[in-house]
């Protein structure tokens, strides 16, 4: 028994090297896109890592990639939900609400045109598009980014956002909803007149 | 009589949730009407998908590669494990 117990553990080292080395970029820059910070994106591949040498669940019914990128995503949400219990929510919703006068007039008509954006054809547009998308989400406030990177992991569970963030719904969607006016008016400034 | 400051909360929303049948009825009648609004709604859509792509612009750019140290502060830990 112990032998067998020995054999899986070194199984298990020996593995360990070579997910390094086959999926160690990639869990980098999976966790760069989101946590948008190296240190911290070095540390939960680190802790990703750690854990995946401990634990026993890998049994080989799913790659090792996505096993790791389901470890990795877990440490990630985790992070985001401490940073975000640093700042105080309601903080972020108190200076403005839903009203967004800046965008509107007194009558509730826009204030100035809603421009066409053009939106990107070619490969190229394309990624000059997602570049100047990715100033703009960094633009906003961090808070609101996390919320758009969380929704990213969550693939849409708005439901389990609010718990992991500790926000009321509502919250959540005034949130989204200065972001998404926020960055739409950074595109009609830095896409169109690029 | 709903006006566009209005429409455009309504417009976000439904991209996280499904709006009441009543309600979607009064911001379609809206979107006919409004060319703004209807330019922002479809707008919005396409937007809610390119967020969700830009990580992917990180995430495939094979230059960005784990730095060597915690390469191998990593290997190390693997090695301590060992024993």
């Amino acid at each position: 028994m112990a032998k067998i117990i020995k054999n899986i553990k070194s199984n298990t080292e020996h593995h360990a090297h070579d997910w390094l080395t086959e999926h160690g970029d990639y869990l980098y820059r999976f966790a760069l896109a989101r946590l948008r910070d190296q240190h911290q994106a070095q540390d939960v591949v680190q802790e990703t890592f750690m854990a995946a040498i401990k634990s026993d669940t890998f049994a080989g019914q799913s790659s090792p990639r996505t096993w790791l990128t389901g470890i990795l995503k877990h440490k990630i949400i985790d992070l985001m939900r401490k940073s975000h219990q640093e700042t105080n929510v309601s903080a972020l919703l108190s200076d403005e609400d839903a009203n967004m006068d800046e965008f509107f007039d007194q009558a509730g008509h826009w204030a100035e045109a809603v421009k066409d954006l053009n939106m990107p054809e070619s490969a190229l547009e394309q990624k000059q598009f997602l570049t100047i998308l990715q100033t703009c989400v960094d633009k906003i406030p961090n808070k609101l980014a996390t919320l758009f990177m969380m929704r990213d992991i969550h693939e849409t569970d708005n439901a389990e956002i609010c718990k992991e963030l500790n926000i009321s719904p509502t919250n959540a969607w005034v949130m989204l909803y200065r972001a998404r006016m926020h960055i739409r008016k950074c595109l009609e400034i830095n896409w169109i007149d690029r | 009589m709903m006006d566009c400051r209005k429409a455009s909360q309504l417009i976000s929303q439904s991209l996280d949730q499904k709006l009441s049948m009543r309600v979607r009825f009064t911001l379609q009648f809206h979107l006919l009407l409004c060319k703004y609004c209807s330019r922002f709604s479809q707008q919005l859509n396409v937007l809610n998908v390119a967020i969700r792509n830009i990580g992917k612009l990180v995430e495939n750019d094979k230059n960005i590669t784990l730095p060597k140290d915690i390469k191998e502060s990593i290997i190390k830990a693997f090695e301590s494990e060992k024993r």
